[in-house]
């Protein structure tokens, strides 16, 4: 290969140079220390488990003189097997944030203006406690509603649960998974989970549509690919920008934004035309056939590359090494996939195209997981009773949430947000928002802005001064995850674990950890018969039945057992939850909800005239927002810049590395200007960018006002009409210098 | 009296997703101040859209066998480690730079208390029996870090069928960083 300098590396990352200049104030952090360090080594390593991102790898905390100064992937944990993403690596950055929220604020009145005021905890709890009693009498319970990201909300969601607040959501189902969970229980009766049960690691045949594997940086997936790459696995990657994932396929598609389900039908197609697909396994286990065909009869090849651009030779390959490669193949279903408003739809006809080649708990594909049993119970052949701790549901709500979406088995975010400005059916007065920055996560910014403005109370839980803490009445400082212990993460996983986060030092400041803050609350709340125990014997009473203790846990960070039957057995008969028991590869459900049995292509809005698609995606050294102000990770990347094609970027005179504001298509322009990339790496039509940047918020000194806001320009949600998915990428951007 | 070693780094380009783990876990790991790295990423595209390749590598110094850092240090202060690395010896560096101009790598910087400082392969792990910080981290397994003087067979494995390239070789320098394409 040609020579990489390593000055022009510098440039290219736009990494040390330009952010020591501006981060070097105000910074306690460990570099005060001495550079014995890398021989004293620590006094001691605690496992806990990350919260960097949320996909909660095991981590171990260096600790030295009650310093975190370095965190490292756990050896036994199944997520992280001793290795750990960048994220995770600068943890120490969020605990040691100089802009962390220190105290308990309360907004008030002070000679005419609003503004925050420090609050002692008992203040700000009975304020809560008391305006929430107030709420409940005019409204009803049903008009509190809260929203969360991260396990640590189950505190919450269990004191809510019993004073009857039961309208819980998460940015997680309507902006990101949910299409994917929705199309799976359609097509198989279960979702596909998280961690994602999906044998990548084994695949011999990876499509990937959009995932940008590598860039996206949930560890143990990365692990897993970089496996399957090793074994000689071939990828396909489908993706408008040439990603990293992109650079080590064998085919890079690079789609017309949009057009994907056009795409999954051509394969569907060939599948069924040649006769290539796993015709005893369909037969044995799918209902529809003659539907699906009846479907996609006419999405042929030519035609399909008339709609995405992909050639023909191309679409027919792939079709053909899919059915050659068969159960060992797997088409991925993605994570974020809440693009155009049809995801559910082409999420479908992933799950289709997956039932088709017949991978379906077979190596290399779709795989069962199941939670950690302990291994006593196992051979006992008892049936195992978790502890679940003392929490009634002791009042119900008057109104229960009923989507108008049919198929929204969570409640959408952006449902709540129409629903309290419209206040119909009945009126939403509060929002309680634990760990996430509404403000950048839901898109359709002023529709989240008038919600904020029509509620009687908010109070927003967070570690950090996010924008959403600006809109509260209330703010109340978590402490960081390596300052606390929260519930045992004991997900669905291949090896199934029991895992413990726990404090690695004491909580800096006056914040507290959840479950405490969550314990006075209830006491505040009328409610002192839950969290009776301290959390420790809490998590003690859980771990005994598991033949454990919170000793051992605490020593051990995870507990696991082998792999479970991941794979199906010769001759196994296979049942589906789903109404006919069997893969529906056409959806009775849909058809009977007045929706497309099988998944019909429907042509995204184009370009208007000198405007580029939006969009966004990830870095792997940062988390959406919640990143950006981190100081250790914001070394390598402070900012966004937005990837123009080359060509297309002279046409609108555009200079590499100059900053531009943008304006979208509904005249909105960004608040913030952001650094233009020129680069080949991806199509004229489209222009990219990573998601979490453009702070507006000052408290956030480090991230303040660099880059652009993704949401800021994403004002037009397509919103999918079979589960309320909020489509984010029919925006178009331009550009202005002023 | 245990056998001399010779450590040296293989780095599999074809997995490396370039995610920098490497570098946060290096600078945690050895306390590298603000602005500075010990090892960094490379990431360079041929070729005009859409016909595009990618090549994606971690860089650090090559722990080279005849090393010009350690030749024209004019102190000692740059020297061969028993295990076939090179180490610099804080004490003797006076930060007069030679080293840093001489190094065909751009491997150095100056640490601003004032010496030079590189990429030890993490020398106070290895002796601890542990591998260094990015090798640990790496969620690829991208980086392994070997031992030429072994005969555990580790080397030819991870080399066997692959093309492998060694950095600026007209140098002179024996360089001990593999890359695998």
């Amino acid at each position: 290969m040609a020579q990489v300098n390593r000055r022009q590396f510098l440039k290219i990352s736009s990494a040390f140079l330009a952010s020591s200049a501006a981060a070097g104030m105000g910074w306690p952090l460990i570099s005060q220390s001495s550079d014995a360090q890398e021989v004293l080594g620590p006094d001691r390593i605690v496992p806990t488990t990350c919260e960097i991102c949320f996909w909660r790898c095991g981590v171990d905390a260096y600790v030295r003189d009650e310093k975190v100064y370095k965190l490292a992937g756990h050896q036994h944990h199944p997520l992280s097997n001793g290795k750990l993403c960048p994220r995770g690596n600068g943890g120490h950055g969020l605990l040691y944030d100089p802009n962390r929220l220190k105290h308990p604020l309360i907004r008030e009145v002070i000679n005419g203006k609003e503004q925050f005021r420090k609050a002692s905890w008992e203040e700000a709890i009975s304020l809560i406690a008391e305006r929430f009693q107030q709420i409940t009498d005019q409204y009803g319970t049903e008009s509190i509603v809260m929203f969360s990201h991260g396990f640590g909300a189950s505190f919450f969601k269990k004191l809510f649960s019993a004073y009857g607040i039961h309208t819980f959501s998460a940015p997680s189902y309507a902006q990101c998974r949910g299409p994917r969970s929705e199309a799976f229980k359609l097509t198989f009766g279960h979702s596909i989970g998280s961690p994602e049960g999906l044998d990548i690691a084994n695949s011999k045949y990876l499509v990937l549509l959009g995932s940008h594997l590598g860039e996206n940086m949930h560890n143990t997936v990365v692990q897993d690919f970089s496996t399957a790459l090793s074994r000689g696995c071939e990828v396909v990657v489908v993706d408008p920008r040439f990603s990293v994932a992109a650079s080590k396929a064998k085919y890079w598609l690079p789609i017309k934004p949009g057009t994907d389900v056009a795409l999954l039908r051509a394969w569907i197609h060939i599948l069924l035309k040649e006769k290539i697909y796993d015709v005893d396994f369909i037969e044995q286990n799918a209902v529809g056939l003659d539907e699906l065909w009846d479907g996609v009869k006419y999405a042929t090849p030519e035609r399909t590359y008339a709609l995405t651009g992909v050639p023909v030779d191309q679409i027919v390959q792939v079709a053909r090494d899919l059915g050659r490669y068969g159960s060992s193949a797997l088409i991925h279903p993605g994570r974020h996939v809440t693009w155009y408003g049809d995801d559910t739809q082409r999420e479908r006809a992933i799950a289709i195209l997956n039932a088709l080649v017949g991978n379906y708990r077979m190596p290399g594909g779709i795989i069962k997981q199941e939670k950690f049993t302990p291994i006593q119970a196992t051979l006992n052949q008892k049936k195992f009773k978790p502890y679940k701790g003392d929490f009634p549901v002791t009042r119900n709500a008057g109104h229960t949430f009923q989507s108008k979406y049919p198929f929204a088995s969570k409640i959408p975010a952006n449902e709540i947000v129409n629903r309290t400005i419209s206040a119909d059916p009945y009126p939403i007065k509060s929002w309680f928002v634990y760990g996430t920055n509404l403000i950048q996560s839901l898109g359709d910014q002023p529709g989240t802005l008038e919600a904020l403005r029509k509620l009687d109370f908010m109070v927003a839980v967070d570690v950090l001064p996010a924008e959403i803490t600006g809109y509260a009445d209330v703010v109340l400082p978590e402490c960081t995850y390596l300052e606390r212990y929260d519930d045992l993460d004991n997900r669905s996983y291949r090896t199934p674990y029991v895992a413990i986060r726990q404090p690695a030092v004491s909580p800096l400041y006056d914040s507290k950890p959840g479950h405490e803050i969550a314990r006075l609350l209830s006491r505040k709340m009328g409610l002192s018969d839950l969290f009776k125990d301290e959390i420790e014997t809490y998590l003690d009473k859980q771990l005994k039945p598991m033949g454990s203790s919170l000793d051992e846990l605490k020593k051990a960070g995870v507990l696991k057992v082998g792999e479970t039957k991941l794979y199906r057995q010769p001759g196994e008969v296979l049942r589906f939850k789903t109404p006919s028991g069997k893969i529906e590869l056409a959806s009775q459900r849909l058809e009977a909800a007045g929706f497309d049995a099988v998944p019909q292509y429907q042509p995204p809005p184009e370009n208007p005239p000198g405007y580029f698609r939006l969009l966004y995606g990830r870095a792997p050294m940062h988390t959406f927002g919640r990143t950006a102000n981190n100081r250790v990770l914001g070394e390598l990347m402070p900012e966004n810049e937005l990837w123009v094609n080359q060509i297309a970027g002279n046409d609108m005179k555009l200079k590499h590395g100059e900053y531009v504001y943008l304006v979208n298509q509904d005249g909105v322009k960004s608040q913030t200007k952001i650094k233009i990339k020129l680069t080949q790496r991806i199509r004229p039509d489209a222009v990219y960018m990573v998601h979490g940047f453009g702070h507006t918020d000052p408290r956030l000194e480090f991230a303040y006002q660099r880059g652009v806001n993704s949401s800021d320009m994403i004002t037009s949600l397509s919103i999918d009409p079979i589960m309320g998915g909020t489509g984010m990428n029919n925006n178009f951007v331009t550009f202005t210098r002023s | 009296m245990s056998r001399k070693r010779n450590y040296a780094m293989v780095i599999d380009t074809k997995v490396c997703v370039g995610c920098s783990a490497c570098v946060y876990a290096c600078k945690a790991e050895n306390n590298v101040p603000e602005g500075f790295c010990r090892d960094w990423i490379e990431e360079k595209t041929e070729g005009h859209f859409p016909e595009l390749t990618m090549t994606i590598r971690s860089n650090r110094c090559q722990h080279c066998e005849v090393a010009p850092c350690v030749t024209y240090c004019p102190t000692g202060s740059s020297h061969y480690g028993r295990d076939g690395t090179v180490q610099i010896d804080r004490d003797w560096c006076t930060g007069c730079k030679a080293c840093l101009a001489a190094c065909p790598y751009d491997a150095r910087y100056i640490h601003p208390k004032g010496y030079a400082d590189k990429c030890s392969f993490c020398q106070h792990r290895l002796k601890q029996g542990l591998e260094p910080a990015c090798v640990t981290t790496c969620p690829t397994s991208a980086l392994n870090l070997v031992d030429l003087n072994s005969n555990d067979g580790v080397f030819g494995q991870l080399i066997e069928g692959r093309e492998v390239l060694k950095d600026k070789v007209h140098a002179g320098t024996r360089p001990k960083l593999f890359w695998l394409h």
